[in-house]
């Protein structure tokens, strides 16, 4: 078995048992969902106002599997214990962002339903365009948090860091993801702009490639 | 003791700062393939920084390191899969079985599953392998964890107070795996002085970084010892 | 070192800072539809690209710490973007009272550069936090250096996103009434650019040789009072090896 698998596959196994980060994440969009009713005081989206609550209720949700990332590492000797393999480091940066990803999908599979049913936002035609901008957005969420885990979990303040370091660096892609599923919510129904998905893309090439880079440096001593 | 030609560990003038801070100064030793060191001092020493650095852990900012033949830093991927490190942390995911970490250790060391089997049962853990590492006593994970640090069988063992934890009986199933007669190059961290002579060719005594005892043959100056720890 | 050419620089500053401050009431044409006010894009513009600049810079000197290893390039990161944040700052304040002036308000999300500022200060806000948390002086260095590549990549992203965000919704509020600039004004712009710029290098080598003195006394100090003495205080600013020969 490869490294990055033989990682995602103690990640996984690790998650199946503790339950730790996918359930609280699923949870937590539910109830943000809930809590943009209320604070909202409207029963149906549409539009920009929903692709922008589903978007920013999505963000906040990835925060929480962003901060437990690297925490069994730290906690549990990981580190250590991987450094002192003879294997390529970068294999944990691989394996951690295939892992947030996978947690972030599992997140959708949930939260796009919930979102369905308690905001009405009119979700069927959407469906397919909708799933490619998920797609590309989950890369870039999984790449940057992966790094700004890796950043801030040796630290102190690691839950305040989190979500100070991450949400300005997350916002072109909040930006492109919103933008691009607003005219999808339309009333009317509206196609994708394919301006977003370049910029999504661009985003996600130019820090998957910078976090492969750097990645090293953050293990090493 | 087999004497090869090339030293296990050749240290020259090994020194790491700390911040403004020296955590190691100037250590110097050459330790032969299949000799025992053992490492003495009050806390704070830089034992365990040592230890690290020989594990490839910690990289050296000033002096020569040579571990196994090889320079480190820039030759550590060459050696790493021949070190094994015990140290204070057992380096066990709590959440996994004694099974489940061991076999993950092994995919990562290229080491077949059959031999984590046969460890866990020569240390006497092949009834509780398959319950998370949570429910087991300190010392049954300090013997799932002396299994992990030999998984790949190691040449060189880095050891930081392996008998911690350990009851008598414990300590004998262990002893064919990391003591003397496992017939591998060690560096032992210890606290017991008498202990120390007893299994060591060689013992250092650190203090503030430094070197500042050195003991072969088996005696220890009283008086040194005793500026040692006071 | 750092105090090698720091007079000539200084006075170079000076000069071009009032030779901009001239041509900016004397020469420059006042603006038809929105005043005197306008002038300050004299201000806020310069501000806004010494600090991109110096964001840039900051990042080259983060790579080239990881590279080298050599502390003083995380130093050198460290200063600007200390700076380059004071900067910033500068640009949103400056791009407010503008906006207040030309348009009533003093915020405007219609103004890219503006609303790309925010985002950058408010990333680049985290860099001291960061630092702060990390106790290990070397690991701290190394990871801010990682940060402050990070974000350096991040900003041209982040004015592309914003900007395609607005693109076709408003045009751009605070550009300067008519579409290119006549000749008066380029030259007053560029003289008040290179004036931006001078300072940030002046206060760039000021800041970077206060601190290697400071260092300097710090680690003789311990040698005269034994290396004991030496406090371990936690800090987020970069300290120099112990032996450092910068």
């Amino acid at each position: 078995m490869s490294t990055v698998g033989a990682l995602l596959a103690k990640d996984l196994r690790a998650e199946l048992r503790a339950k730790q980060s996918l359930p609280a994440m699923a949870l937590f969009a539910i109830a943000t969902f809930v809590v943009f009713h209320f604070g909202l005081d409207r029963a149906r989206l549409d539009g920009d106002l929903a692709a922008g609550v589903l978007w920013v209720t999505l963000l906040l949700a990835a925060l929480l599997g962003i901060n437990r990332l690297f925490v069994a590492e730290l906690e549990e000797g990981g580190f250590d214990g991987f450094l002192l393999a003879p294997v390529d480091r970068t294999a944990m940066l691989v394996a951690k962002a295939t892992a947030l990803f996978l947690y972030l999908a599992g997140l959708e599979l949930v939260a796009v339903p919930a979102f369905a049913l308690l905001l009405d936002p009119g979700l069927g035609r959407a469906l397919p365009e909708l799933l490619w901008l998920l797609l590309l957005a989950d890369v870039g969420i999984a790449v940057v948090g992966t790094l700004v885990a890796a950043l801030t979990v040796q630290g102190r303040a690691r839950e305040l860091l989190v979500p100070l370091l991450a949400l300005p660096l997350l916002l072109p892609l909040l930006i492109a993801a919103a933008r691009g599923t607003a005219p999808l919510l339309e009333a009317g129904g509206g196609s994708l702009p394919l301006r977003w998905p370049a910029v999504l893309g661009l985003y996600d090439m130019v820090f998957g490639l910078l976090s492969y880079a750097v990645f090293d440096f953050l293990l090493e001593d | 003791m087999t004497v090869s030609a090339t030293p296990a560990i050749e240290l020259a003038g090994l020194t790491r700062t700390y911040g403004e801070r020296l955590a190691l100064d100037g250590v110097s030793l050459a330790l032969p393939a299949g000799a025992t060191l053992a490492l003495l001092g009050p806390n704070g020493a830089g034992k365990s920084t040592l230890l690290r650095v020989l594990a490839t852990l910690l990289r050296p900012h000033a002096g020569r390191v040579r571990v196994l033949g090889r320079d480190l830093p820039r030759d550590g991927w060459a050696v790493r899969g021949r070190i094994g490190l015990l140290g204070h942390d057992p380096l066990l995911y709590r959440d996994l079985t004694a099974r489940e970490n061991l076999r993950f250790h092994a995919q990562l060391h290229r080491v077949g599953g059959d031999r984590v089997d046969a460890l866990l049962d020569a240390v006497g853990m092949a009834a509780r392998a398959d319950e998370p590492v949570r429910t087991l006593s300190r010392g049954m994970v300090q013997r799932v964890a002396v299994c992990r640090a030999v998984l790949h069988d190691p040449e060189l063992l880095l050891l930081d107070e392996p008998g911690s934890h350990l009851d008598p009986a414990a300590a004998a199933l262990v002893e064919p795996l990391i003591g003397r007669a496992s017939g591998r190059t060690r560096v032992v961290v210890r606290h017991d002085p008498a202990g120390a002579l007893a299994e060591a060719d060689l013992v250092l005594g650190l203090r503030g970084g430094r070197v500042v005892l050195t003991a072969a043959g088996g005696r220890l100056d009283p008086a040194a010892l005793a500026a040692l720890y006071g | 070192m750092y105090g090698k050419g720091l007079r000539g620089l200084s006075i170079a500053t000076v000069l071009t800072l009032v030779g901009a401050f001239a041509l900016v009431f004397f020469y420059a044409p006042t603006d038809a539809d929105q005043g005197v006010i306008q002038k300050i894009f004299y201000v806020h513009v310069p501000m806004a690209i010494v600090a991109l600049c110096g964001f840039v810079f900051a990042a080259a000197m983060a790579i080239q710490h990881l590279r080298t290893g050599e502390r003083r390039y995380d130093l050198r990161a460290y200063v600007a973007i200390h700076l380059s944040l004071i900067l910033g700052i500068g640009t949103l304040i400056s791009g407010s009272i503008w906006a207040k002036a030309s348009w009533g308000h003093w915020w405007v999300w219609d103004e890219p550069t503006l609303v790309s500022f925010l985002i950058v200060v408010l990333l680049y806000a985290c860099y001291q936090p960061l630092r702060f948390a990390i106790e290990d002086p070397e690991k701290q260095a190394r990871y801010a250096s990682v940060f402050a590549i990070t974000a350096g990549a991040f900003v041209p992203l982040n004015f592309l996103a914003v900007r395609l965000a607005q693109a076709y919704t408003h045009p751009r509020v605070l550009g300067t009434t008519g579409g290119s600039m006549p000749g008066s004004m380029r030259l007053t712009f560029l003289v008040s650019v290179v004036g931006m710029a001078l300072l940030f290098a002046t206060l760039w080598k000021y800041e970077l040789a206060s601190k290697h003195t400071a260092q300097q006394l710090r680690a003789l100090r311990a040698r005269l009072t034994g290396d004991a003495a030496a406090p371990t205080v936690r800090s987020g600013q970069p300290a120099l090896p112990a032996e450092s020969t910068v």
